[in-house]
């Protein structure tokens, strides 16, 4: 029981993740009819934000290290240790959450960005072109990172506070078998927290009303006078918002490296597709299911029945959904068909 | 029919751009297979170039790896051509290069990036026999990479140096004749780590494996837990393998809390590693008392830049290696100091074997008197050597793996910097981790001596 | 929207072009450092692969995300017959084919009853699984990592048994495929690469080839007029199966290992823009995309800061000093970057690739012509 209990929330925590990056590739889908293969490069951007922040926080001053005698070497003191002291320390520690803040706009900046130099020249052609061009952009876009940073993972710690587990068995009267790491329950809250912001945000505001119904049916909203265009590109702003701040909270999980967001291209266009065309609760709850369904099948009692199943389950699930569900969970007729 | 051996590089191509069509319809490349008495396949002597291939992973997950093996192949050319401070050639012993390059010519070299798939790694192999003209080529990342192109080697007639490669196929069943391996092996990682994992963490464990879904990975498993079981009395739980680049191993990770099991061991490499030690040390596993015991986590093998990607979760963590540039001896030392003078921070693991599969590879071309590679491979068989990082060596010829000490290391607990993640525990002799080419994981190989 | 008017003189003229071309390559790719086998053979192989695919893709629309995974198993299958049978590559080529294109016809059964991306997904669903199950469940199979190899001791069942120690070599009816220099394995491919081309030609000519791209331009009223369509679609899908089959056979007829890593999605992928980047629908164009991507991967990534300074030795050194640094982020372990603003630029300034191109050009040509 308690190994069911801890698989669900790890299902939830990957379906977090699976569901910010399938909410922003459904948006740009449902909205601007694109297909966004450079979507994994913003989540992975995100990720970078945070990288950056670090690195800008840690700015150090050289210490010759006489221990070393073989060569050159030196110890690192961070000017804002050497400052601030101990808030020094803090801020640097924080450097994760800190980093939300300033990866806001910059990602909002990069997503207009493209959409107005890049994508928006491409909203009347074909698809194959929007796949090769958004493809050449997420190797240009990964390539240079790999130039700054390197090929090698870069750790992130998350703040001191959230280090280790929280006894969640405990809390609920469950015993005390149901340990979780804090950092993650953290980015389930908020990968939760932004689920519903977007939704509340296209349910409760015009602007959001215009989205949908742009969705829906663009070619009448655009009879009735009103410019989708120019909202299109602030919707492709919003999408790679929240694929980088769905980056940048998982690096204390996933250490990122510049190749992180081809990884995860393909796991986001499957989820997309089971969750269905154009639908933006369909993302989301494909991307929980698949997380869960995930976690389950990586269980060792399920593998010594099926070798191999955690390798394909998400494959082999979305075959049967598609199969079954011929728009997957709750696509639209018509979208993306031909 | 003399143009045969003559050949024509591209450049000269290039500058002539009036090349007669005689000479374009004959190109480099029509140089006989077999190497008959006297003639083989891209003779520098023939040519008049002697040119080395260095295939490095340049892209994927392990291009900062083959950056460093890059660098250490660039090292190792200045030396030889006389260029620099030497580095290992003032300690290697026997040492026969003189610093003119090897038997006179001058070294050069070309790159290519095997992207760490078989297939790429072959293509670019190819391209530096068949192209460039290369004598020997060398460079890896993975085993699956080391096993097909040495297959290549032996195919195409040409030395393969075996850069980064630790499983046991290596020089085991899939081991060749064109094909060595400096680098130490998962059996030698067991054979190393099994005193210091008894004396440290005691008899009668239970023991959880994660174990990378390939066969680098299983055939890790297999040692560490053949050499833990027999005389620690070390048991198996479970042994979960894992698919490679996973990214998340949470779903691995949570059944572990509540197996009963008091130590982990992660049988991966690179990426992995970093994220299922990071993600380990989340669950709190490193906090645990299991059976009275404090719970452990063993990374089989370390790198120094898997240290640097794992941070401060490394601190603590028991591991083996090849080498590593804190190491005191003249050898490594002499090495560690011209790598740092050039790049300005210490060699990896990966940079030192390939550095020193270079200098093995020219000094024993001196040592033959010929670029021939059957002379070559003669040569470097059963060859003892020291001076070169490992203590006193030796290249068995009976499956081309070099017999050396071995390394056992712990993540530091008190890190200056990032390169100073490891500490030496203990330095094993290559007595202890010498074993049967043959037996056991080896069995199955071709035979040649 | 282009159209060109093709007649049977005009196609002949193109084969007869294309074979030429293909034949005289060990001589005009001299230029450009790319005359020697390997490379050679892998631009007839992924030529015939971006053709093949494109019988799907450049005339019904459907884009498979899964095709590299009829390459795997052509791949396996023929080292099996190696190991198995014979190294005569003929009838390992010939199971390689046959067995892909049964595989190509089980999956093409499932993935057809859906289209548009829902189509897409299936293909690379199941690509997929066979990639990683390739890699780590089947490795009795196929080896997994390592990949799967032609060993001396392997039991030929047709074949004359190996010496010890002797590497085991495929050979057409005697003739090696190293023979020649390599060129013997070159020429091999280069025959199936035109029979291929001619192949794809007349079934883009036929009445089968307009029904297709009746199905590309209006399924719905293709089926509206009492057709049946699914049928056209999966001969279509087994026939670029098989290509990929025969592209996958050839691979291993020439270098016999077969690796997991040829069915992985980014496989896949790179057909998908061999294709676009020469032109999707064209017949030339997929060929020209993937000699384009193949030369990039192997002679771009070659170049490192020490031949771009001997290759710009007749500059002025400060010139060289200052080029050589922003030029090494274009090649050597840079070759992505370049690859990746080649998509870009091929796609924003030529909307049909490689081909479009050519097509600017020939016109700009024929007006001053009439000039």
């Amino acid at each position: 029981m308690d190994a069911i209990i801890l698989q669900i929330l790890n299902g939830l925590d990957k379906g977090g993740a699976y569901a910010l990056i399938a909410l922003g590739l459904t948006l740009i889908f449902g909205t601007l009819g694109v297909v966004n293969f450079a979507h994994g490069a913003l989540f992975m951007l995100g990720a970078f934000v945070a990288v950056s922040v670090r690195e800008v926080l840690t700015i150090s001053t050289k210490v010759k290290d006489e221990s070393v005698t073989f060569f050159e070497a030196f110890k690192e003191i961070p000017y804002l240790e050497l400052w601030l002291g101990d808030t020094g320390r803090a801020i640097i520690d924080w450097s994760v959450p800190i980093s939300i803040l300033i990866a806001i706009p910059i990602m909002l900046v990069i997503g207009l960005v493209m959409e107005r130099g890049l994508i928006r020249h491409f909203y009347r052609r074909a698809h194959a072109d929007q796949i090769l061009v958004t493809f050449g952009l997420a190797i240009v876009i990964q390539e240079i990172i790999k130039a700054i940073y390197g090929a090698n993972p870069i750790p992130q710690p998350a703040p001191e506070m959230f280090e280790g587990t929280a006894n969640i068995g405990a809390l609920l009267g469950l015993g005390d078998n149901i340990v979780y790491p804090k950092w993650r329950l953290v980015y389930l809250g908020f990968a939760a927290i932004i689920i519903a912001a977007v939704f509340a945000f296209l349910q409760f505001t015009t602007f959001g009303m215009v989205v949908r119904a742009g969705m829906a049916d663009r070619q009448t909203v655009q009879l009735l006078g009103i410019n989708i265009t120019k909202r299109f590109s602030i919707v492709f702003g919003l999408a790679a918002v929240v694929a980088g701040l769905a980056g940048l909270m998982y690096t204390p999980i996933l250490s990122p490296n510049y190749h992180m967001g081809m990884d995860f291209l393909v796991l986001s266009f499957v989820v997309v597709v089971v969750g269905g065309m154009g639908s933006l609760p369909g993302a989301v709850a494909a991307g929980f299911l698949l997380g869960i369904l995930q976690s389950f099948a990586s269980m060792n009692e399920i593998k010594q029945i099926i070798p191999g199943i955690d390798q394909v389950i998400i494959y082999l699930v979305a075959m049967i959904v598609l199969l079954v569900r011929p728009r997957g969970l709750m696509g639209r007729k018509g979208v993306m068909e031909d | 029919m003399t143009d045969k051996t003559q050949g024509v590089s591209r450049r000269t191509v290039l500058k002539g751009t009036a090349a007669s069509a005689a000479a374009i319809a004959v190109p480099s490349f029509y140089i006989p297979t077999a190497s008959a008495a006297g003639s083989f396949r891209n003779d520098p002597k023939a040519s008049g170039k002697c040119v080395l291939g260095f295939n490095v992973p340049q892209s994927g997950a392990y291009a900062d790896e083959g950056a460093d093996e890059l660098r250490a192949f660039k090292l190792a050319v200045k030396h030889l051509n006389g260029e620099g401070d030497g580095g290992m050639m003032n300690t290697m012993k026997p040492m026969n290069l003189k610093g003119n390059g090897i038997l006179g010519m001058k070294v050069e070299y070309v790159t290519g990036d095997t992207q760490t798939k078989s297939d790429a790694a072959r293509a670019s192999a190819k391209r530096m026999i068949e192209k460039d003209g290369v004598i020997m080529f060398s460079g890896g990342s993975s085993s699956g990479v080391a096993i097909a192109v040495q297959a290549l080697a032996e195919e195409m007639g040409t030395i393969f140096m075996a850069g980064l490669t630790h499983s046991n196929d290596t020089t085991g069943k899939d081991r060749r004749r064109h094909g060595f391996r400096h680098m130490f092996n998962c059996h030698q990682s067991a054979l190393a780590l099994r005193p210091v994992l008894d004396n440290a963490y005691g008899k009668d464990r239970q023991v959880y494996h994660l174990t990378a879904d390939y066969s680098w990975g299983w055939s890790q498993q297999d040692s560490i837990e053949k050499g833990m079981a027999a005389e620690s009395n070390w048991q198996t739980v479970a042994n979960v393998k894992t698919p490679v680049g996973a990214g998340d191993f949470s779903q691995y990770i949570t059944p572990i809390l509540n197996s009963g099991a008091d130590t982990l061991v992660l049988n991966h490499y690179g990426g992995d590693m970093v994220n299922s030690l990071t993600q380990a040390i989340q669950f709190g596993l490193k906090d645990k008392q299991v059976n009275g015991k404090d719970f452990q986590i063993i990374v089989p093998l370390f790198s120094r830049l898997m240290a640097k990607g794992a941070g401060d979760n490394m601190k603590g963590i028991l591991g083996s290696t090849n080498w590593n540039w804190k190491l005191t001896d003249e050898g490594s030392k002499a090495f560690v100091k011209s790598f740092g003078q050039e790049y300005g921070f210490p060699p990896s693991q990966a940079a030192h074997t390939c550095y020193v599969q270079t200098m093995l590879y020219a000094d024993a071309v001196e040592r033959a008197g010929t670029f021939d590679p059957q002379a070559v491979i003669a040569a470097l068989e059963d060859h003892e050597f020291d001076g070169m990082g490992n203590g006193a060596s030796l290249y068995r010829k009976a499956d081309h793996q070099v017999m050396k000490n071995g390394l056992v290391v712990r993540g530091n607990m008190n890190p200056t910097s990032d390169f100073d993640r490891l500490e030496v525990l203990d330095v094993v002799s290559r007595e202890k981790l010498t074993y049967d080419p043959n037996e056991g994981p080896f069995a199955g190989g071709a035979q040649w001596s | 929207m282009h159209i060109d008017k093709f007649t049977p003189k005009s196609d002949m003229m193109m084969l007869l072009g294309f074979a030429a071309a293909v034949l005289l390559m060990p001589l005009w790719l001299q230029p450009f450092g790319a005359a020697y086998p390997d490379l050679m053979q892998r631009f007839a192989i992924f030529g015939l692969f971006a053709i093949g695919f494109n019988i799907l893709f450049g005339q019904t629309g459907y884009l498979s995300f899964g095709h590299a995974a009829f390459i795997g198993v052509g791949s396996y299958t023929t080292v099996w017959i190696f190991k198995l049978f014979t190294l005569n590559i003929l009838p390992a080529m010939v199971a390689g084919v046959v067995v892909s294109g049964i595989f190509a016809l089980i999956i093409g059964f499932i993935c057809l009853r859906r289209t548009g991306i829902y189509f897409s997904i299936l293909t690379l669903a199941l690509a997929q699984m066979s990639y990683n199950l390739a890699y780590s469940v089947l490795t009795p199979i196929t080896m997994g990592e390592t990949g799967l190899q032609v060993e001396a001791a392997d039991p030929r069942a047709w074949d004359a048994p190996l010496a010890e120690g002797a590497v085991p070599r495929t050979n057409l009816f005697g003739i090696e495929m190293t023979d020649f220099g390599g060129l013997a394995g070159f020429y091999i491919c280069a025959a199936f690469l035109i029979v291929g081309f001619y192949v794809a030609l007349r079934i883009t000519r036929s009445p089968f080839g307009s029904m297709l791209r009746g199905l590309k331009t209006n399924q719905n009223r293709m089926s509206y007029t009492g057709l049946n369509t699914r049928p056209y679609a999966l001969a279509a899908f087994v026939i670029s199966g098989m290509y990929a089959g025969l592209a996958g056979s050839l691979m291993a007829a020439m270098d016999p290992l077969a690796g997991a890593e040829r069915m992985q999605w980014t496989a896949s992928g790179e057909v998908v823009l061999m294709t676009i980047l020469g032109g999707v629908g064209t017949l030339v164009g997929p060929f020209l995309g993937a000699v384009a991507i193949k030369y990039f991967e192997n002679i771009f990534s070659a170049i490192d800061g020490a031949v771009l300074t001997s290759a710009l030795d007749f500059l002025p050194d400060f010139l060289v000093s200052g080029l050589v640094p922003v030029l090494s982020l274009f090649v050597g372990k840079g070759w992505h970057l370049t690859l990746g603003l080649i998509f870009m630029l091929v796609v924003i300034f030529l909307p049909g690739g490689i081909m479009e191109g050519y097509r600017r050009i020939k016109a700009r040509f024929s007006k001053q012509g009439e000039e």
